[in-house]
């Protein structure tokens, strides 16, 4: 290393996150020779992709000040909704895939509308959310996994467009929109104003209401995309799947620099955030670590993300 | 080391905050029993200063000499604990916490095995209001109370730690003309004792009222030191913005038109009852009233940002309904808040982003997708038509002076080009350089032709601006004046409720309170 610990922490303090990202992709790839190929790459990218599309619905729940602890059951009940019409030679390929897309949205609609109708904390509401939809989830399957899924369904999350995963592609759309939305667009200005000081939103004209609302919305749309996604890619409705991503979401965006109070934020902070789990997850894995000790590794990195981001900030 | 017949001695003190320098070799000396006016525009240092005296914020240089030994205090507590208290601008008060919780904050009374005494800390608290003749119930939690009573909260809070040296920041911008004579008789009784205030105000009256010496800065330097007698006003105001300042309050001729808003009948329970005025195109009507009075509860009603339970909003002679503040924001009428930092401004932020929100549409390709160039257009005429002091227009808002602040504030509406402005306190807690632009631009604005209800508890300033001015006392309309009737011993009577004034039979039936 050329470069002073002075010098380095400099850059850490002015880069932040972006900086942390840079030096752990330059350390791994250093120490593994098998980091750096297009196997490799793809196959983090493809790990990052469902956790990555929930982490963006997220940001935007928690630029506006919010939190939504239900992602993870809200996948779970719109995978085996989804797969429930994935069966070979009954629906169309589409039908899943839009009573998958339904369920997320109107499961996020609920949420939304709780929360800004009646003003209950979100923490409260999504943390019942996340128990009512596992739970709709375990009757609406009885407890079993749904099995035996069409060609066309199982497509969707093993399949390549372009050589990229399919869920690659739409991860990458779903930034895009994401970082569309944010920055580009009223109702993005709206979500950063509302978290930021919401009675002076509403005094300025902003429909509280209707942004929280559409937030939670988006939240559960991710959510179910993301389990349309993961339930091709195993084959399998099965009734657990998505258990506990709320905090890998969560800890992504957090990661990324989103303040948590709400009102500031970035997507492609998000985006950085979620590579820097998986990177690390992967890399950890290369090194033959093993995967107790990476939870520890993991928690710590999610304090320190947050630490630094604050330092970078002042 | 320092001089004996001072209590305090600031000698050459010097901070700067990321290179930028925000005090420069700066000396105050305070001597026992004084009130020492500290003043200066925004941003001239005085808040930094007095932060390093109360151990906040550290020196880089120069010392601090208090009972003539030097200190240097680490934190908040050790300045407290040697005798120098603050009370903040910002109040710092933990609003879900009781008067004698607050008050006994960091020190309280115990019993055995670390019990809170609360009879004791409740009765206590009692006997320290007394001392300035104010009955309070202990008990009452601060998130009830207005800012005024959260203030003298403060005020207790700094004579039960049985200070030296007082420092009081812009203590009176939040109370009532009869709680600022009661601060001074308290101020008073605390000079008796051998004990010092520094004063920090913008009010110009007060600090001639009260002080005996005066300090000024600016730009983070010192500028003079001079005990009030030898200083007059237009010099002190030159010391202060390093230039002549002429007419504080420009009062352009404006020709008055049709009514652009009149409110019958309004009532809201508990806050106002039965409230009729209107006022007209090109016309800047003040609204006079102690605090308490219902004048910002009648304004938010307007606005539609608290509910009524009765009476008639009219504009422009159609009867409208508003619910909530964005069909306020449709018929054009624009609302300056009281409380820039907890209702008018995004801290977290840019400047831009806070100036185009009421106004997003207007910069918009179809419904929702922004055009940048259009809103940084719009922004950047702002931000130079009102001189605001900024890097740039992304710079973060809680970075700016409050004066710069509450010109942001000014512009957010603004550029929503409304036809009617309500004004809620707008030169509250800003320097003299931006009153006076402030001024300047409410007054352009009713030459545009803009309706303008101006509230405000500071006299001079309604009296300066105001076309007309209506007086609410206890939620009722008690007085109505034009500009050649203007009297402040009248106005205060109506505001204070004993006679109703200058008003035309319409609201006699309001009620008579004497």
């Amino acid at each position: 290393m050329t470069l002073s610990w002075g010098q380095l922490r400099n850059i850490f303090f002015k880069y932040g996150i972006y900086a942390a990202f840079l030096i752990l992709v330059v350390v791994l790839a250093l120490t593994s020779p098998s980091f750096l190929t297009l196997q490799n790459i793809l196959n983090v990218l493809r790990q990052s992709s469902i956790i990555g599309i929930i982490a963006i619905g997220m940001t935007f729940v928690i630029i506006k000040g919010g939190i939504d602890l239900s992602v993870g059951s809200i996948l779970g009940f719109s995978a085996v909704v989804a797969t429930s019409f994935a069966h070979p030679g009954e629906y169309p390929v589409i039908a899943p895939i839009i009573m998958g897309l339904l369920v997320g949205v109107a499961c996020g609609l609920v949420n939304g509308f709780v929360i800004a109708k009646w003003n209950i904390a979100p923490f409260i509401v999504t943390l019942g959310m996340l128990t009512a939809a596992r739970g709709m989830t375990l009757v609406y399957t009885d407890g079993k996994p749904i099995i035996n899924l069409s060609d066309a369904y199982n497509f969707i999350g093993s399949g390549h467009f372009l050589g990229l995963p399919i869920p690659v592609i739409v991860f990458i759309l779903v930034i895009l929109v994401g970082v569309f939305l944010l920055n580009f667009t009223k109702f993005g200005r709206h979500v950063f104003a509302v978290g930021g000081n919401e009675k002076a939103a509403r005094l300025s004209g902003v429909n509280i209401f209707a942004v929280k609302l559409a937030a939670y919305a988006i939240a559960g749309l991710t959510s179910g995309m993301a389990g349309i996604l993961l339930s091709s890619r195993v084959m399998t409705g099965s009734p657990i799947l998505g258990q506990g991503y709320e905090l890998d979401a969560i800890a992504a965006v957090v990661i990324g620099g989103t303040s948590l109070t709400g009102g500031r934020g970035s997507m492609i902070g998000t985006v950085i955030g979620v590579l820097i789990i998986s990177i690390m997850n992967n890399g950890l894995d290369l090194l033959n670590v093993s995967s107790y000790y990476q939870q520890i590794i993991k928690g710590a990195i999610i304090v320190l993300a947050v630490l630094l981001d604050r330092k970078s900030n002042n | 080391m320092g001089d004996h017949s001072f209590l305090l001695q600031i000698k050459n003190v010097s901070k700067s905050f990321s290179g930028v320098t925000v005090l420069n070799g700066v000396s105050l000396d305070i001597a026992p029993g004084e009130v020492h006016g500290l003043m200066g525009e925004n941003g001239a240092g005085k808040s930094t200063l007095m932060k390093i005296v109360c151990g906040i914020e550290q020196p880089d240089e120069g010392e601090i000499v208090f009972k003539g030994k030097p200190v240097r205090f680490a934190k908040p507590a050790d300045a407290l604990n040697s005798g120098i208290s603050i009370i903040h601008q910002e109040l710092n008060s933990i609003l879900d916490m009781t008067v004698a919780e607050n008050l006994f904050i960091g020190r309280e009374i115990l019993r055995k095995f670390g019990i809170v005494n609360k009879a004791e800390m409740n009765r206590r608290t009692r006997e320290l209001f007394r001392m300035i003749d104010v009955e309070i119930d202990p008990n009452r939690r601060l998130s009830t109370m207005s800012v005024a009573e959260k203030q003298l909260v403060e005020i207790v809070k700094a004579l039960s730690y049985d200070a030296d040296v007082i420092i009081m920041d812009e203590p009176t911008s939040a109370i009532t003309d009869q709680e600022v004579l009661k601060l001074f008789e308290i101020i008073g009784k605390i000079k008796k004792q051998g004990k010092s205030i520094i004063y920090i105000s913008h009010k110009m009256e007060e600090i001639y009222t009260i002080c005996d010496r005066i300090t000024v800065l600016r730009d983070g330097q010192f500028i003079a030191t001079e005990p009030v007698n030898r200083l007059d006003k237009a010099r002190l105001i030159s010391l202060m913005v390093g230039r002549e300042l002429k007419d504080l309050y420009v009062k352009e001729k404006a020709p008055v038109g049709e009514v652009f808003l009149e409110v019958k009948n309004f009532t809201a329970k508990g806050k106002f009852t039965d409230v009729s005025f209107h006022v007209r195109k090109g016309e800047v009507l003040g609204i006079a009233g102690l605090m308490g009075a219902g004048r910002t509860e009648l304004a938010e009603a307007i606005f539609g940002a608290a509910p009524v339970d009765g009476g008639e909003l009219r504009v422009k002679g159609r009867t409208v309904q508003i619910r909530k503040p964005v069909d306020a924001i449709r018929l054009g009428i624009g609302f300056v808040t009281e409380d820039r930092k907890l209702l008018g401004l995004d801290l977290k932020s840019t400047v831009k982003k806070n100036m185009s929100i009421v106004s997003l549409r207007k910069f918009l390709y179809g419904k929702q997708i922004i055009n940048f160039r259009r809103e940084r257009n719009a922004v950047d005429g702002y931000i130079v038509k009102l001189n605001i002091k900024t890097r740039s227009r992304d710079t973060l808002v809680s970075l700016l002076s409050g004066g710069n602040q509450q010109k942001v504030v000014l512009a957010k509406w603004l550029l929503s080009e409304p036809d009617i402005l309500i004004l809620d306190e707008p030169t509250r807690g800003i320097d003299v350089g931006a009153k006076a632009e402030i001024y300047k631009m409410i007054s352009g604005l009713a030459k545009e032709g803009k309706a303008i209800i101006m509230i405000s508890s500071e006299m001079p300033e309604l009296f300066g601006m105001s076309d007309r001015i209506i007086v609410l006392h206890e939620g009722k309309l008690t007085g109505e004046f034009q500009r050649e009737e203007f009297d402040q011993e009248k106005i205060m009577m109506c505001a204070t409720g004993h006679v109703q004034g200058g008003i035309s039979s319409r609201n006699q039936a309001g009620g008579n309170q004497t």
